[in-house]
């Protein structure tokens, strides 16, 4: 089993606990983990991206390399689209259609969903939507994580209890919101699965 | 299962810790910061515990651990790569002394420049000291690299330089520990015909120095870190670093079977290398930074049959990854879809709320009434005002260089001239700028950024906010009256707009401070607090 995992957003959008969640369920799933991230500049606001591997065997690069990326997971749709490169043929694109607009020149959410749609069967989120529903805007990465976890490679029940784990400490109101907006995605990409 | 997700930086620090450091000594910098907070928040559990408050500049820092290291314990030491610049002279010197207690030098590279301002090689650095250089390819190899550099440090007496890139700094892996070995005792050692370094102790300490050199090529030879990985064909690879990992991975990837020869341990093992080279026809020399051993290898063996930087085989400048590599074996990468040509970039920018906003709205409001309104600026957040829709400040060279610039400029002449700095940039070395200025009387305008907090690179402590900056102003001399300080908010500036009209065009040395917390830091303060801890 292999799979590469690029995640993308803007800095302080909270793509490191996505993969802080996928980490740990790979981790106690006894799989080999191999997870970049951003730190520093780009953190303001920029564009950010992990690139997250996940394997039963050795893991040599960690960069996923172009065309191999089984999943773009991405909290916003223009940045989905940056890193279309790495990738691989037959691979997916799940994003937030929520557009984060901090410049200028942000394109049309017309052409954003134009190019969206020319790629293989993506997973489009209205994710903040689906947070508030869950009881907390903020949860949106949660949903983001649900809508793909089908496609991650990991057991849905492991991920599940690894948000569980992971927010243990903040309390149980938040474990649940944020389980709760997990669920919400996972829903939603069943339906979509199911629909096509 | 006791593997641990550690980025590799942290994996240094746990490294560290579990060979018995006494203390860390760092200043912050992408992408070396991770390594001393790593120990900061997990060095309570050590008897005694772990030393581990940020220094004020790296040059300070390298010396407290020198000096601790002279005293008999082990000390780690922590910077980015151009922080070694800041260093160089106790670490040159450093390698002429010789140490006590181990003393390893972890050095962070950022090749391509994700938050730097140039991709400078530190290994050219252990060249030029001739220390051993350590340079794993992995988080597990960085902890026992780290772990094993104090034993090499205390049993060659050198200092060791521990190498590593912002990929393998910023990238998690698992990690499993080994038991942790206690600090060793206090046992600081008269020797001043190693620590004084007159001519006639410096010149038998460097004849040392180079008798030694024989003996660390050795160390290489055996090392555990250079290794070959067997395979068959004309061409093979010396991958260097985290290049092995690129080409670990293209090799596997398109199921090839070339010979690899990885470096992890410099100098050189030339033997290793030899051996390499009499059984390819061509080599391909894969280094993540400067083509440094490249060039060396061109020299030992002509350049007819190597490949490399140099050549155009891979890319003169910017990191390396694993499509670079195929590349530059002749594989094409597998990509099939591009980036669509609506994508724009989206550059990092100040928070909103952020106090340096209001900063230049205010500067760049009474510098426009200037023919001339050159702004001479520094590194942190406040760069950032270089950028739409600020267009604020004109240069950012190197730490502490917007004082003495603006210096320079109005000794030839220039009026106004006015440096903008933050408060962890002044302390880190610009306080011997604005002594030049005052002792000149250059007529400049100094405006510290105070926002109580080395932001840049998350939120560090600052060595000096808030009163204590004015009172370091006032001991290095500057007048009461050209010392102000205002508040940068929206509804202030009016008031700020005044100030600065008052003091820049004063025919002397002022310092304006702006003073507000970093709002970053504020809400995180306000987060621990809420979470009770
Ligand atoms: C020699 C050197 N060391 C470290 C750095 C990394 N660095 C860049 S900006 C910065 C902090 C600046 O803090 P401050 O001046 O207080 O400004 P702020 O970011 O808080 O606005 C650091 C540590 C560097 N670029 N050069
Ligand atoms: S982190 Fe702080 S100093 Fe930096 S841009 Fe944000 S508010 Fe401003």
């Amino acid at each position: 089993m292999q799979s590469n995992i690029i995640l993308a957003g803007v800095g302080g959008q909270g793509i490191l606990t996505i993969a802080a969640v996928i980490d740990r369920a790979a981790l106690q799933s006894g799989l080999t983990i191999r997870q970049t991230e951003v730190h520093g500049m780009s953190q303001r606001g920029g564009a950010v991206q992990s690139h997250l591997r996940i394997s039963d065997k050795e893991i040599y690069s960690d960069l996923i390399p172009e065309g191999a990326a089984d999943l773009i997971l991405s909290v916003e749709p223009l940045e989905a689209l940056r890193y279309m490169p790495f990738l691989a043929p037959d691979g997916r694109i799940i994003t937030s259609i929520d557009p984060f607009i901090n410049i200028e020149n942000y394109p049309s959410i017309e052409d954003i969903l134009a190019e969206l749609h020319r790629t293989n069967r993506p997973v489009l989120v209205n994710a903040t939507e689906l947070a508030r529903e869950a009881g907390n805007a903020k949860t949106s990465n949660m949903v983001m994580l649900g809508a793909a976890s089908r496609y991650i490679g990991i057991d849905e029940k492991q991920l599940e209890a690894a948000i569980g784990e992971l927010f243990h400490g903040k309390g149980s109101a938040i474990v649940a919101v944020n389980i709760k907006a997990f669920r919400k995605g996972q829903e939603l990409s069943q339906t979509q699965a199911t629909e096509t | 299962m006791n593997k641990q997700l550690l980025l590799g930086a942290e994996a240094i620090a746990l490294g560290a810790l579990d060979a018995g450091i006494s203390g860390v000594y760092a200043y912050p910098g992408t992408p070396s910061t991770e390594i001393t907070e790593y120990i900061q928040k997990n060095h309570a559990d050590r008897i005694p515990p772990v030393r581990s408050s940020w220094s004020a500049n790296e040059k300070t820092a390298y010396e407290a651990a020198l000096g601790m290291s002279y005293a008999g314990k082990r000390s780690l030491v922590c910077m980015k790569h151009v922080g070694l610049n800041v260093a160089a002279d106790a670490f040159i010197n450093s390698a002429i002394t010789g140490v006590n207690g181990g003393l390893v030098v972890a050095v962070a590279d950022d090749p391509s420049m994700h938050s730097s301002q140039n991709e400078q090689d530190s290994r050219v650095y252990g060249k030029f000291a001739m220390l051993p250089v350590l340079e794993p390819s992995s988080q597990q190899d960085l902890y026992n690299a780290a772990r094993e550099a104090f034993k090499l440090s205390e049993s060659v007496q050198l200092p060791v330089l521990l190498r590593l890139t912002t990929r393998l700094a910023h990238s998690r892996a698992g990690v499993e520990r080994t038991s942790a070995q206690p600090q060793n005792p206090l046992h600081a050692l008269y020797a001043p015909e190693r620590f004084v370094l007159i001519p006639q102790n410096a010149r038998r300490q460097y004849n040392l120095l180079l008798g030694k050199q024989k003996d660390l090529e050795q160390l290489s030879e055996q090392s555990w870190l250079n290794r070959l990985v067997t395979g068959t064909g004309s061409t093979g690879v010396i991958a260097f670093g985290i290049a092995f990992n690129y080409t670990m991975e293209v090799r596997q990837a398109f199921a090839l079977d070339f010979p690899v020869l990885q470096i992890g341990q410099y100098p050189l093992p030339r033997k290793q290398v030899e051996s390499l080279f009499t059984s390819c026809d061509t080599i391909l020399v894969a280094e993540e930074g400067y083509p440094v051993y490249e060039e060396l290898l061109r020299g030992y063996f002509g350049g007819d049959n190597i490949r490399g930087r140099m050549d155009g085989t891979l890319p003169r400048a910017g990191e390396l990854n694993a499509d670079t590599i195929a590349r530059g074996l002749g594989i094409e990468p597998k990509a099939v879809f591009t980036v669509p040509d609506i994508v724009v970039n989206r550059p990092p920018s100040l928070c909103k709320g952020c106090g340096h906003r209001d900063l230049y709205a205010a500067l760049t409001k009474v510098m426009s009434s200037f023919a001339e309104h050159h702004v001479f600026s520094d590194i942190g957040c406040y760069t950032l005002g270089a950028l739409e829709p600020f267009n604020a400040i004109h240069t950012c060279v190197d730490m502490g260089a917007s004082i003495t610039m603006a210096k320079g400029a109005a000794d030839a002449g220039l009026r106004p001239a006015v440096a903008v700095i933050g408060d962890s940039t002044f302390t880190h070395s610009g306080m011997t700028g604005l002594l030049d200025a005052i002792n000149d009387g250059s007529p400049l305008t100094v405006i510290i950024a105070d926002n109580d907090t080395t932001a840049m690179t998350g939120g560090q402590q600052s060595s000096a906010t808030g009163s204590r900056l004015l009172n370091i102003c006032r001991g290095l001399g500057i007048e009461e009256q050209h010392l102000r300080t205002i508040i940068p908010l929206k509804s202030n500036l009016e008031e700020n707009i005044r100030v600065l009209k008052e003091e820049i065009p004063y025919e002397g040395v002022s310092v304006v401070i702006a003073q507000r917390e970093c709002v970053e830091t504020a809400a995180r303060k306000k987060r621990s607090k809420v979470s009770g801890t």
